[in-house]
This record gives C-alpha cells, sequence and structure tokens, in this order.
C-alpha cells in the first residue's frame, strides 16, 4: 500500500492507502473522493480523470505519453506543468506521499 | 421513504444506485445482479484483461466497501424471475421484493450461433461475462487456431489479442467488409491493414457456415466452401437487449425497454438505463451499447426518479483498442453520405469525418486524440466545419474550433 493524499476542491484532504499497481484514478474512485468521472475506467479515452499534482511531485512521476498529453489539451482549466489524467499514474513504492488536488469538475 | 430497486448490476445499475445517494435519496436502494461477482467494467474484458495485463479485482467498478458504506443492498448471483407491476413486487428465486421505484439495467447478451450451426459445441465462446473471459483465457496460447465469427469491434479486439498473443487468427464476417454496420470503408480500410500486418486472416463476403466437430469445435465450414482448422472459435456476432421479463410484465419493449426522454418505461414507476433501453433520439428510436451512454443515462434516470425532469440528450461517444492504436469516435455516422479523412501531424494518426451534406455526424479517430476531442466539441455544439477546412493539414482544428465557436 502506497499513501497517498488526494485534496478534494473545497479543500478537504484525504489521506488514503492505495494499492501497488493500481492507479491514481482508481484510488480516488475507491475511497469515494469527489472530483473525478473517470467515464472509461482509465482507458485514457475521456479525459475526465483530470488532477493537478503538487508542484514538488510534478518531475517525480513518470512522463506524459503523448495520447495523455493530447487528451489534457482538452481538460477543462488545464495547467501545463501540473495538470494529469490520474488514470495514466501507476501506483509504486516511490509514489510514497504523493499529493494531488483533484478540480471543481470535469468538463 | 421510497424503496429503489434496480434489476441489473452493470455499468448502468452501479452508476444509478451511487448517483441516487450522492444526490440525497436516504431511502432503501437494492442493487439486483445475476452474475456473481460485485460490478466490473466490461470494456477490459476483450482487451487489457484478456491479454492478462489487468488483475481481477481493479475490473471492479467500485469496492465492496462503497456499497457498505452508501447502504446499498447488493443482491448478487441472483436473478430475478419476475416482476408485477400491479402489487410493485419483483420476485427472486428464493424470495420476492416490494419496491416504489424500479429500474431495468438488465443490459444485453451476445447474439448466439444456432445449435444447427455448431453454436453449441465445447470451446466455442461468446465475449460478455468475467466467465466468458475466464472460460476462454486459458485457450489464448501460442499456435493455437482460433476463428473470431464476426467483423465488429468486440471480434477485432479478440483477434488483436489472440495475435499479440502468438495464435494463428482468421476473422471471417459476413458483409462486404469488417466494421460494415458501425463505420465507413476507410475505417474498414484502416483495421483491415492494422490486422494483416499483425498476422491476422481477414475473410470478408465469407459467412460461417458451420462449425464442425464431436462435441467440441475442430473445424469451420465457409459458405464458399472453405475449412479451416480450429482449435477454438469466439462469436462476436452482436448483442440483445435482456427485455424479456419487462416484456413479461406488460412493459412496451421494442428493440429493448421502451422509455420516454426521461427514462420512464410505459408502466408506472418503472424505468430503464444502459443497453436495454430503447430512447427516443433526433425524432427516431435507439438503443446504444456504449460505456458512457450507459452512465449518462443512468444517471439522467436517478436525477428523474428523485423528481427532476432532465430530458437525456445521448451524446454518443465510444473507444476501441487494437494493438498500438486508440480509437475514439464521437457522435453517430448513421445516414452520413461522405467522408473525409484527416492526416494527423504524427505517423499513424488519423481521422474519418462523417457528414451528411454539410452536416458533420460523427468523427473516428485514430490515434488522434484532439481530432477526437475537437470532434466531439462540433458535434455536441451542433457545429460543422467545412469539410475542405478538416482536409487541409495546413488548417488547425483548435482554430477551427475558436472560429465557429
Amino acid at each position: 500500500m502506497v499513501k497517498i493524499t488526494y485534496i478534494e476542491f473545497d479543500g478537504k484532504r484525504n489521506v488514503v492507502d492505495v494499492p501497488a499497481n493500481s492507479t491514481v484514478m482508481e484510488g480516488a474512485r475507491d475511497n469515494n473522493i469527489r472530483g473525478i468521472e473517470a467515464d472509461c475506467g482509465g482507458a485514457c479515452a475521456c479525459s475526465t480523470c483530470h488532477i493537478y499534482v503538487d508542484p514538488d511531485w510534478v518531475d517525480k512521476l513518470p512522463k506524459k505519453d503523448p495520447v495523455e498529453e493530447e487528451m489534457l489539451d482538452f481538460a477543462l482549466g488545464c495547467d501545463a506543468l501540473r495538470s494529469r489524467l490520474a488514470c495514466q499514474i501507476r501506483i509504486k513504492k516511490s509514489l510514497e506521499g504523493l499529493i494531488v488536488e483533484l478540480p471543481e469538475k470535469q468538463i | 421513504m421510497k424503496h429503489i430497486v434496480v434489476v441489473g448490476a452493470g455499468q448502468a445499475g452501479s452508476s444509478l444506485v451511487f448517483k441516487l445517494r450522492a444526490l440525497g435519496h436516504t431511502g432503501k436502494i437494492t442493487l439486483i445482479g445475476e452474475e456473481a461477482d460485485l460490478p466490473y467494467q466490461r470494456p477490459p474484458l476483450s482487451k487489457s484483461y484478456l491479454l492478462g495485463e489487468m488483475a481481477r479485482e481493479r475490473l471492479y467498478l467500485r469496492p465492496q466497501a462503497s456499497y457498505d458504506q452508501n447502504n446499498i443492498t447488493l443482491c448478487l448471483g441472483q436473478r430475478v424471475t419476475a416482476v408485477d407491476p400491479t402489487t410493485q413486487t419483483v420476485q427472486l428465486k428464493q424470495t420476492s421484493l416490494k419496491y416504489d421505484e424500479l429500474v431495468f439495467t438488465t443490459g444485453s447478451r451476445p447474439a448466439r450461433l444456432p445449435a444447427a450451426m455448431g453454436g453449441d459445441l465445447r470451446r466455442v465462446y461468446y465475449v460478455r461475462t468475467l466467465a466468458d473471459i475466464d472460460a476462454m483465457s486459458a485457450e489464448f496460447l501460442t499456435g493455437r487456431k482460433v476463428l473470431i465469427v464476426g467483423g465488429g469491434y468486440i471480434g477485432l479486439e479478440a483477434a488483436a489479442v489472440a495475435a499479440r498473443k502468438g495464435l494463428n487468427v482468421t476473422v471471417v464476417e459476413a458483409a462486404d467488409r469488417i466494421l460494415q454496420r458501425v463505420a465507413a470503408p476507410e475505417t474498414s480500410d484502416f483495421f483491415r491493414s492494422l490486422h494483416q500486418s499483425n498476422g491476422v486472416e481477414v475473410l470478408e463476403g465469407t459467412g460461417l457456415a458451420e462449425l464442425q466437430g464431436d462435441e467440441q469445435v475442430t473445424q469451420a465450414l465457409m459458405t464458399d466452401g472453405q475449412k479451416i482448422d480450429v482449435d477454438f472459435v469466439v462469436v462476436g456476432v452482436g448483442i440483445k437487449p435482456n427485455s424479456e421479463i419487462a416484456r413479461e410484465a406488460g412493459l412496451d419493449v421494442n428493440n429493448g425497454i421502451c422509455t420516454d426522454a426521461f427514462g420512464k418505461a410505459s408502466v408506472q414507476n418503472v424505468w430503464a438505463a444502459g443497453d436495454c433501453a430503447s430512447f427516443p433520439y433526433m425524432g427516431t428510436r435507439i438503443r446504444l451499447e456504449s460505456v458512457p451512454h450507459a452512465i449518462e443515462h443512468a444517471e439522467t434516470v436517478a436525477t428523474n426518479i428523485l423528481g427532476g425532469n432532465t430530458e437525456y440528450i445521448a451524446k454518443p461517444w465510444f473507444w476501441s483498442d487494437q494493438y498500438d492504436v486508440k480509437l475514439q469516435i464521437a457522435g453517430l455516422n448513421s445516414g452520413f453520405s461522405n467522408v473525409v479523412r484527416r492526416n494527423g501531424a504524427k505517423e499513424g494518426s488519423v481521422s474519418h469525418w462523417y457528414f451528411l451534406a454539410d452536416r458533420l455526424l460523427a468523427v473516428d479517430a485514430m490515434n488522434a486524440p484532439s481530432d477526437y476531442m475537437i470532434g466531439k466539441k462540433l458535434i455536441e455544439s451542433g457545429k460543422s466545419p467545412c469539410p475542405s477546412q478538416i482536409e487541409n493539414p495546413k488548417i488547425l482544428l483548435k482554430d477551427l474550433l475558436r472560429e465557429i465557436a
């Protein structure tokens, strides 16, 4: 299990344990954290699991692949530096303590 | 407090019950499902799950704890045998439940090959449930010979997994071309080449006459007389709505359970959403087979059950993953008159834009996510770009979006 902090739009902090090999999106979904929809279930097809990564963590995450990059371009309130699709971030030990913020809405 | 009973624990049923809670319903909610598993995602079944790249637990839409925390009673592994709308009762095998509001989210099931065609032979598989995939996955061994019956998206996704795993794959499609029912020839051509370049044999305009073998299938006879040796067969020839219980309960059924624009069925206090429902769309009635539809339709119905008055406006979209190609489809192309091709900046990136005269209907985007996103926005806002602008690679689609906004 890896500890991830999800900060909802209204500031509510949720610190939850997320299993390795799942994704940041699945951690939010399975813990009833508000702010993502994830309609496609993690196929990088819908762009409704947009999150903002804490600035200190941006460089520690695997790079965006071209599909994620293009999909993010259309996310509401996209931030070129901090925005990611949560379904594309795999949970692993090195992400212990990761902090992400959720937007008010996805589309 | 109303007791809301939801029959069918797939994507639509699961989305619906959580939406009811999110909207503040405090009465009892019961979700009944025929399969024993927690509600799960079906799209990965024919893709990453079959490929062995996704663990079973990750398919579940929500963990058991989410149902407990939201006070949703799950009745899994239970089959509804009848519904009586006059007494507002749902009959299960052992017991019965009273409802105040009832929702059918019963989904659909694969069309089967008739027994006379060998459809009941062992090692003939269908793609719908986790159990279906678990039953066939042991067959996906390097060197085995598989025949895929049906060149629609389900068949092609299964073919892609089989080819990736080193099987000898033949796809047989009775129509003139693969994807004929759902896509333009340009898109069929794209996927035919993709599969052929991965070693898949694609037979088009050739029907399956019969599967042959003692007890288990060993050979397939085609309508053109050719015979193919097979180790196993995967059938993907479309799905049918699960509407029998609804019909027996007296609901109007015609290619699915008929609902109005709000999701109400023809009988008081009964609703339907997702794959199993036929609903009004642009002056006609349609049924949609897709996850995004199941979610949106179910959530709209949840709103309306709780006194909302929201018409469901479908915004169809679909996706498929085959090899390294991500296909995203926006809109419905039915009735298109012409197709415009747009080549992407990257190798292998292309999109096909369907028009009915000047009106943009749909976009198939192959490894072209931004074409898909822009097409979707245009279609949903009722805007149509000029086909010549789409064709012209010098024109940026993003500018187009601004231009006609």
